[in-house]
């Protein structure tokens, strides 16, 4: 089987609005310049282009066909689509480098959150027999699972505010960032809840962005990067939709992806975590020790693009590498209600 | 944004959803012995088909609650209440909907929960209008017809900005202006303008203003009535190539027989009066034929 790397990682800032359309091209244009130049790349080194996001956060058909003007299809490319984060649409890519049918992949997410509902947009991705037709939001759903961790004793408002606090306080050093800063956890507690009992702060912002990711195998990936951050282990799972049939204080599909992919012994992980009690859940269920540091960007919570923000993780953890500032890390991204879907990446430095 | 879905419920929520009409909640039995309400088609676990209905009450226990101070569009009560999920009795899973509490002070885990029923059932999950507070029985069961299909109607909102490229598009429209953008890699001009050149993914910042007149490449008779249709069929959608632009745009062509219009045909743009024109397209009303002799296939060709 042949090695994969991610090379290459760039971003959008976190904004909560743009003034593109929702098919995400202004976004794209500038990051893929970005990568690519990078890289020392142009479009036509690229093997295979994937892509996550979804019509009804863009609210128009086929948003993700027009975002392919922002590569300049010309010559026709090989190019994919996931309805999903495109998190998937990297496990895509990567499965064609394994194959070996292609030597580069560029995979991206885009979403324009400020343009719809995003709460009502969230209740699309339900049962569309029994649970979608009563509208239930993604903030009322998520509130739920909290409460039910809080009276289990799995955690306290006071923990899920300090998870705010330290998000805000890591995301200072992340100039793309959305929110960030020093806020004390006494601060936190006094605001209101939104849907209790989450305060705004438990809460991913709205946002507005789009990442994209470069994969090169094998000695392409030595050749366009000094430090690879190897894929060593690449895993998704996913629970029963019928969120009321398991016990949502746990993720089963986040346990076996993290124990498929090898999570032991990584030192940084970016965790997709929209709510701060399921931060505290995924440490869990990762079995992620007090000695890992967890989202030092500041992880969605200091900044959430849709469809973009699980690529995002596995591209900030994938930074540490590049760097030289760990030689293990894990991207973790979610996809469904109450993490009912999880992927897990981990990546390694070799000397 | 809105669609009625309309989808077949097959045997399982089929069956749910008729007896939701007749006042009465059903499960099914798991794999593992398990009574699941709503009732799945398979088991989560085994992936075994399931097929055991089992009758259980419309009366339950809250497990699990948020509480929504303002809701949203769409959901079962427009006044404040909790998202709960409510373990009927009978069932060991949990069914989420709403419990019209008033207050969040009178929710707790473990309260007990009846359905109140609406009285116009249709065989839908929002036959229970939500769930109140009470120890008591919620109404019995009454005859109805099976249902086999379900409406899920879904409406959804959106704010699209006009964006860098757009925006002088859309205000040249305003003032009878023709605004296409021309690539800066390789010269292509887009009418309507698009946030980057599909060719070269760069932006296509350089403006210039076309005349409203061009050639149709390619065109349709359209015969068929279709919903929101604005004039009766038959009529033309041609695709009209202005003099000076790359892509041709998809517009009505009037003032000429349908078994007349042909590629290459020259057309002008005929345009509302000016007190109806905003930032649209809707703008040009329709083409014409100009009168102009056709133009040669090679002049096009590359624009079909």
């Amino acid at each position: 089987m042949r090695d994969v790397a991610v090379v290459g990682f760039a971003q959008t800032p976190c904004v909560r609005e743009t003034d593109g359309t929702t098919n995400g091209v202004e976004m794209l244009v500038p990051i893929f310049h970005e990568v690519l130049g990078g890289l020392g790349l142009s479009k036509t080194d690229i093997g295979f282009w994937c892509s996550g996001s979804s019509d009804y956060l863009a609210g128009r058909a086929f948003s993700f066909v027009s975002a392919v003007d922002a590569i300049g299809a010309f010559p026709p490319i090989m190019e994919s689509h996931v309805e999903m984060d495109a998190a998937w649409a990297l496990y895509e890519a990567w499965v064609k480098l394994l194959c070996g049918e292609v030597d580069t992949a560029l995979v991206y997410g885009f979403g324009k959150s400020s343009a719809g509902e995003l709460r009502r947009v969230m209740a699309m991705q339900l049962d569309p027999y029994v649970v979608t037709p009563l509208w239930p939001d993604s903030l009322g759903l998520a509130g739920i699972q909290a409460r039910m961790g809080i009276e289990a004793g799995l955690w306290d408002e006071q923990s899920m505010a300090a998870v705010a606090a330290r998000s805000r306080a890591a995301a200072v050093s992340n100039p793309l960032a959305q929110l960030s800063g020093s806020v004390e956890v006494s601060e936190l507690l006094a605001s209101p809840y939104v849907v209790s009992p989450l305060r705004r702060h438990d809460c991913a912002p709205i946002t507005d962005g789009a990442a994209t990711i470069v994969l090169a195998a094998g000695d392409r990936a030595r050749e366009l990067c000094e430090r690879p951050a190897w894929i060593t282990g690449f895993e998704h799972r996913v629970d029963s939709p019928s969120f009321g049939a398991r016990d949502v204080l746990t993720s089963p599909s986040a346990v076996a992806a993290g124990k498929a992919a090898g999570a032991d012994g990584v030192e940084v992980a970016e965790l997709h975590a929209p709510f701060t009690h399921q931060e505290i859940l995924l440490r869990q269920a990762l079995g992620l020790g007090d000695d890992v540091v967890v989202n030092p960007s500041g992880g969605v919570l200091a900044g959430n693009p849709m469809f973009a923000a699980g690529l995002a993780r596995i591209g900030e953890a994938a930074r540490r590498v590049h760097d030289g500032s760990a030689s293990k890390v894990l991207g973790h991204a979610t996809s469904g209600p109450l993490l009912q879907q999880n992927l897990v990446c981990v990546m390694e430095g070799r000397e | 944004m809105g669609f009625d879905y309309t989808r077949s419920l097959g045997p399982t929520l089929g069956r749910f959803l008729s007896d939701l009409r007749r006042r009465k909640v059903t499960g099914i039995r798991g794999s593992d012995g398990r009574v699941h309400v709503p009732p799945l088609e398979y088991d989560p676990v085994t992936a075994e088909r399931l097929s055991e209905f089992v009758d259980v009450a419309s009366t339950g226990v809250v497990r699990g609650w948020s509480w929504i101070p303002e809701p949203l569009e769409g959901q079962p009560l427009d006044r404040p209440f909790a998202w709960a999920l409510i373990q009927v009795d009978g069932a060991d899973t949990s069914l989420l909907h709403a419990v019209d509490a008033g207050s969040p002070d009178r929710m707790s885990t473990g309260t007990r929960v009846r359905a109140r029923w609406r009285s116009d059932r249709a065989g839908a999950i929002t036959d229970i209008e939500c769930f109140e507070i009470s120890d008591e029985p919620a109404d019995p069961p009454v005859e109805a017809d099976d249902v086999t299909m379900v409406i899920t109607p879904v409406n959804l909102h959106y704010t699209h900005s006009a964006s860098p490229t757009e925006d002088p598009f859309l205000r040249g429209l305003m003032e009878g202006r023709l605004i296409a953008q021309r690539c800066p890699a390789c010269e292509k001009v887009y009418f309507p303008p698009r946030p980057a050149c599909p060719t070269d993914g760069v932006p296509t910042t350089d403006q210039i203003e076309l005349a409203d007149r061009g050639t149709v490449t390619t065109y349709c008779v359209v015969n068929v009535p279709f919903l929101g249709q604005r004039i009766p069929p038959p009529y033309v959608s041609a695709y009209v190539l202005l003099d000076g632009a790359d892509i041709p745009f998809l517009h009505l062509l009037l003032g000429v027989a349908p078994e007349d219009v042909r590629m290459g045909m020259r057309v002008e743009a005929v345009w509302k009066p000016r007190e109806e024109w905003g930032p649209t397209m809707q703008n040009i009303d329709h083409f014409k034929p100009s009168g102009e002799p056709d133009a040669p296939f090679d002049s096009y060709s590359q624009h079909l």
